[in-house]
């Protein structure tokens, strides 16, 4: 299980080899990244800053990681977010679970994502191209999405 | 008490953070949201609508009615959107 906050970019291929390396018992793994989009609704904008809440995200983010744990057999996880500010195309997050079977892991993977969204103390603030940055709002259907893990 | 601001609050009350110490009828999060609206129109603005607030009680997810005490860390903040 590894949790990481880091202002700096990361290589998915590097991250993805460490997770599994040498662990033969592992099937499968789930991988997602999120990237810095250039459009806010219809508006264009150039990058984002990311805020977090240090101390309570790494807490939380450790607790729901044990959480998917617990709900599936897993290998192995890792849950990377990126702070500080980003441009259009930067990678922003990446979640990975890896599990002797791939259910698991495709499961497990868009819990921890879903969860991350609507749980992890991080607030996102748009670059507008005039170099305003607008804070975003949260949306319902992030919470449904998060939700729907409780049924 | 410690306070944190989060995200728009903290632009629209113009601290990271702050001590304060509220009086003795502050017993938990909603008389604590109650007593800070109070003070000043900043307050009043960034509190006025408190279902875009989210409140923290050392670093975990609170309720109107989780007790707070003279050494905790209070964080207030809009709801995330992360990831």
């Amino acid at each position: 299980m590894t949790v990481r906050i880091q202002e700096e970019d990361f290589d998915p291929g590097s991250e993805l080899e460490k997770l599994t390396g040498g662990q033969t018992a592992i099937g499968g793994v789930t991988s997602f990244i999120g990237l810095v989009r250039d459009m806010a609704g219809d508006q264009p904008v150039t990058g984002m800053t990311l805020e977090h809440y240090p101390g309570m995200t790494e807490k939380m983010l450790e607790r729901i990681e044990a959480e998917a744990h617990e709900r599936w057999p897993l290998n192995a996880s890792l849950i990377i977010h990126r702070v500080g500010p980003l441009e259009a195309g930067d990678r922003i997050v990446m979640v990975a679970t890896a599990s002797a079977h791939r259910q698991a892991t495709f499961d497990s993977c868009h819990f921890l994502i879903d969860w991350l969204k609507t749980k992890a103390p991080f607030w996102k603030a748009e670059r507008t191209r005039e170099g305003q940055e607008l804070w975003v709002e949260a949306r319902e259907s992030d919470d449904e999405a998060s939700e729907r893990w409780n049924r | 008490m410690k306070l944190l601001y989060f995200a728009w609050l903290k632009n629209k009350i113009g601290a990271d953070s702050e001590e304060v110490t509220p009086p003795k009828e502050v017993v938990d999060v909603a008389s604590l949201l109650e007593w800070l609206h109070g003070q000043g129109p900043a307050y009043a603005e960034a509190l006025g609508d408190r279902r875009r607030i989210r409140v923290a009680v050392n670093q975990e997810y609170a309720r109107p009615d989780t007790p707070l005490t003279e050494g905790d860390e209070v964080a207030l903040f809009p709801p995330v959107t992360g990831g």
